[in-house]
């Protein structure tokens, strides 16, 4: 007998996805899928879309969706919670959307613990607009305003956000992963499964940061965007745990 | 049963009447007794109410709660208004209702925090980017600040669109008695098949302002157009004072119109045939109204403002559609000052046709 | 129609006096408008309040020409004595008398003694001493001293002696 061993999670639609060849956010639009797929979330879902390449997410999700202004999903997110505090909420951001012109509106959800999770693409660059230097640009980073590569003295330092929301009282879980290898991915999906299961035992808020490439900017093939994550993005953002309030049983409470 | 009110309380308790279950604010004078009353208020009714980190993300809460279909509301005063646009024109442009309250003070920039009408232009033409316009409700009274609230949310329910109840510091400050609407029953309402509210059913519902074809924006721009349109049909709202046989006419609306109306009782004692044109809506504006007046007895037109010269601009269109030509001037205070009764009574006695309100 | 100014120093119960006339006349079935000023001058510097009692609808809440002034300091007398309508009435702490009445009818008003140690009462001795230019029955004026008390009823009975003070020493002819 035939026996199912691999199929598109239920939350994600048909749609051919719109992003450059070997760009990981088709990877983590299906783990946000399979994740939510796994804890039974179908039905009652709210997706918010930033501005950004994932602008259009709302055509390879299938719940519920809002497109949010640059920054501002957070904000967006905390209203719709407020409106429907039953309904399972994700929130999709970039860098640029929630490291730079988001940054009040990111810090202070996770201040108040609004019950969301966050995801949190970080390539360390804009992608949508060519890109442009990014919060999260690496130093030494060659991007399209910083052509000689980003110097501290010059453009400022690059901004680790799980290390500073961490640092904030309001967070139940927030951890840092990859997409760069299997087994990068595999870690990254049970990150976002524990976010939303935050989300479900009303914990708090999660963010679940995820290094991205974007090859297109990057100026690479697909392949040398993954290896310049592994050897240089992990270097720079460690991955890892960075807060874990613990869920209802196991014995953190 | 009559209370004593403030305006700011009166607006807030009015919006709880109509089923506005979350409010988002950030403080700012004069307007703070609107956050103030919600925070304890809406925890009374089971509401939420955050006090956000800025403007900028209170009207994107706004935009969150309403486009999960809850009636929502924020409220600020001139340069919060500023900081909201952004957030009004996502809102206008993936139609969702919504309720905001602007309790305006003197500008540009910091400007101070003393009644003006300076964002006039910046309510009624739009305001944010791109094309679109809210409905605009100005009250002059305490009581109408609370019936006007109340129908802002069915009005905004009705057109997915968002309203606008501009007031000023001293509508927002001053304490009148007043009766505010018997409570919606909110379970009664339309279901809102539109709204992200989770639970699709399987049908994707999106609120959404991006538009990449030029001619699917284009047709989205047109439905916006018609809904503009009909409201210009069905929602104009206006109110005269004496003027069947007036040959000068005020227009002055909100807390000015309270003035004006003094002025021409004033008038009125002497003889002087003057009369009060009161837009309650300043979008969509009463543009036949007006030209009513001037095909009449009405010979000058004064638009009386706390502002540079703003709303003599719809007058003027006003009087383009009338067959006369009456004279049109200015008369107004900025900066916070305030006209008095006899000020407008003065200025009216004087014959002048201000082209600028600088004396 | 009686238009009111309340002015005095911020904290010697300005705007609560105002809001006491304006709920007294709402419950005596009139029409009303409190205006209070805002801003900075809430805090140290004059604060003031326009009241507006009517039968009629109440026009404009800007007053320009008061028929009762209730001065509490000196920068208050000064800056309103000026606008006071002909034959109006100017009601001041008699603390701060000057001597000089002009055209109006100056009323000085012994708060100091006839709050009998209830400093913090002296406006309602003032309302109490003002109710008879108003056309406010007293016992309205009770009823909106118990509503401005009500969470605070240890203060009630006090407030509503100062009431009385102020009133019986109006219908003393105000120590003329």
């Amino acid at each position: 007998m035939d026996k199912i061993v691999f199929r598109k999670p239920p939350l994600l639609t048909d749609a051919p996805m719109h992003y450059c060849p070997g760009c990981t956010h088709g990877i983590v639009h299906r783990l946000i899928a399979e994740a939510l797929d796994e804890l039974g979330e179908f039905e009652n879902v709210i997706g918010v879309a930033p501005v950004g390449c994932a602008v259009f997410a709302y055509n390879y999700f299938k719940c519920d969706m809002f497109q949010a202004a640059h920054g501002r999903a957070p904000a967006v997110a905390t209203g719709i919670k407020r409106a429907r505090p039953d309904s399972t909420v994700f929130v999709y951001q970039g860098d640029g959307d929630l490291a730079s012109i988001g940054m009040a509106e990111i810090v202070h959800a996770a201040a108040r613990g609004e019950n969301m999770t966050v995801v949190f693409i970080n390539n360390g660059i804009y992608g949508m607009t060519g890109g442009q230097m990014a919060p999260t640009t690496l130093e030494g980073q060659k991007t399209t305003t910083s052509q000689s590569g980003r110097s501290a003295k010059e453009h400022g330092n690059p901004i680790k956000v799980c290390e500073m929301l961490s640092a904030l009282t309001g967070p139940a879980y927030i951890a840092r992963v990859s997409v760069h290898d299997v087994k990068a991915v595999k870690t990254a999906r049970a990150a976002l499964v524990r976010g939303f299961a935050m989300q479900k035992a009303e914990r708090g808020f999660s963010l679940i940061e995820i290094l991205s490439t974007c090859p297109t900017n990057f100026g690479m093939t697909p392949q040398q965007a993954l290896c310049w994550v592994r050897d240089h993005g992990t270097a720079a953002y460690p991955l890892g745990v960075y807060k874990d309030i613990g869920l209802p049983g196991e014995g953190r409470e | 049963m009559k209370r004593l009110f403030k305006g700011n309380e009166a607006v807030a308790e009015a919006a709880i009447a109509a089923g506005c279950r979350c409010f988002f604010g950030y403080p700012i004078t004069p307007q703070n007794e609107i956050p103030e009353y919600m925070s304890w208020r809406m925890s009374e009714v089971g509401g939420h109410f955050v006090q956000a980190e800025s403007e900028v993300s209170a009207i994107n809460m706004v935009y969150g709660a309403a486009g999960a279909g809850a009636r929502a509301m924020t409220s600020s005063s001139s340069p919060g208004i500023s900081l909201k646009q952004e957030g009004i024109s996502y809102i206008a442009g993936a139609e969702v209702p919504c309720v905001i309250v602007n309790m305006m003070r003197a500008g540009p920039g910091l400007g101070g925090i003393q009644p003006a009408q300076s964002d006039y232009f910046q309510a009624t033409k739009g305001g944010g980017h791109g094309d679109y316009r809210m409905l605009v409700y100005a009250p002059s009274s305490v009581q109408e600040a609370a019936d006007l609230t109340y129908k802002a949310f069915f009005r905004a329910d009705y057109y997915r669109n968002p309203v606008m109840i501009l007031g000023d510091g001293m509508l927002g400050q001053m304490v009148e008695p007043a009766e505010i609407p018997p409570a919606a029953d909110v379970s009664a309402l339309p279901q809102k098949k539109w709204a992200a509210c989770g639970n699709n059913g399987g049908v994707q519902r999106v609120i959404n302002s991006i538009f990449m074809a030029p001619d699917t924006l284009e047709e989205h721009n047109a439905a916006l157009t018609r809904k503009y349109e009909e409201m210009a049909r069905s929602d104009v709202m206006s109110e005269s004072y004496m003027t069947d046989d007036a040959e000068v006419v005020l227009v002055a609306y909100g807390i000015v119109a309270r003035i004006c109306k003094a002025a021409v009782d004033i008038l009125r004692a002497e003889g002087v045939k003057a009369g009060l044109f009161r837009p309650i809506t300043l979008f969509p504006f009463p543009y036949r109204e007006i030209a009513t007046l001037a095909d009449g007895a009405a010979e000058r037109f004064i638009s009386v403002e706390l502002s540079c010269g703003q709303m003599i601009e719809d007058v003027k269109l006003a009087l383009y559609e009338s067959g006369k030509r009456p004279q049109c001037g200015i008369y107004a205070r900025t900066g916070g000052n305030v006209m008095r009764p006899e000020d407008v009574a003065e200025h009216v006695r004087s014959g002048r046709i201000n082209k600028s309100w600088i004396k | 129609m009686k238009s009111i100014i309340v002015s005095g120093f911020g904290g010697q119960g300005v705007l609560s006096l105002g809001l006491m006339l304006s709920y007294a006349a709402m419950k005596e079935g009139l029409n009303t408008s409190f205006l209070p000023s805002y801003g900075p001058e809430m805090r140290g510097g004059t604060a003031n309040c326009s009241v507006v009692i009517s039968d009629s609808e109440v026009a404009s809440p800007v007053i320009s020409r008061p028929d009762i002034l209730i001065a509490f300091n000196r920068p208050s007398l000064a800056r309103f004595l000026p606008d006071v309508a002909d034959g109006g009435a100017v009601f001041i702490d008699a603390c701060m008398r000057d001597g000089d009445n002009g055209a109006y009818k100056m009323i000085a008003v012994p708060a100091d003694e006839l709050c009998a140690g209830n400093r913090k009462g002296k406006n309602i001795v003032m309302l109490g001493a003002v109710l008879p230019y108003t056309g406010l029955p007293l016992w309205r004026a009770e009823e909106a001293v118990r509503e401005v008390f009500k969470d605070k009823p240890e203060y009630i009975d006090a407030n509503i002696a100062c009431l009385y003070a102020g009133n019986e020493f109006a219908g003393r002819g105000y120590g003329s």
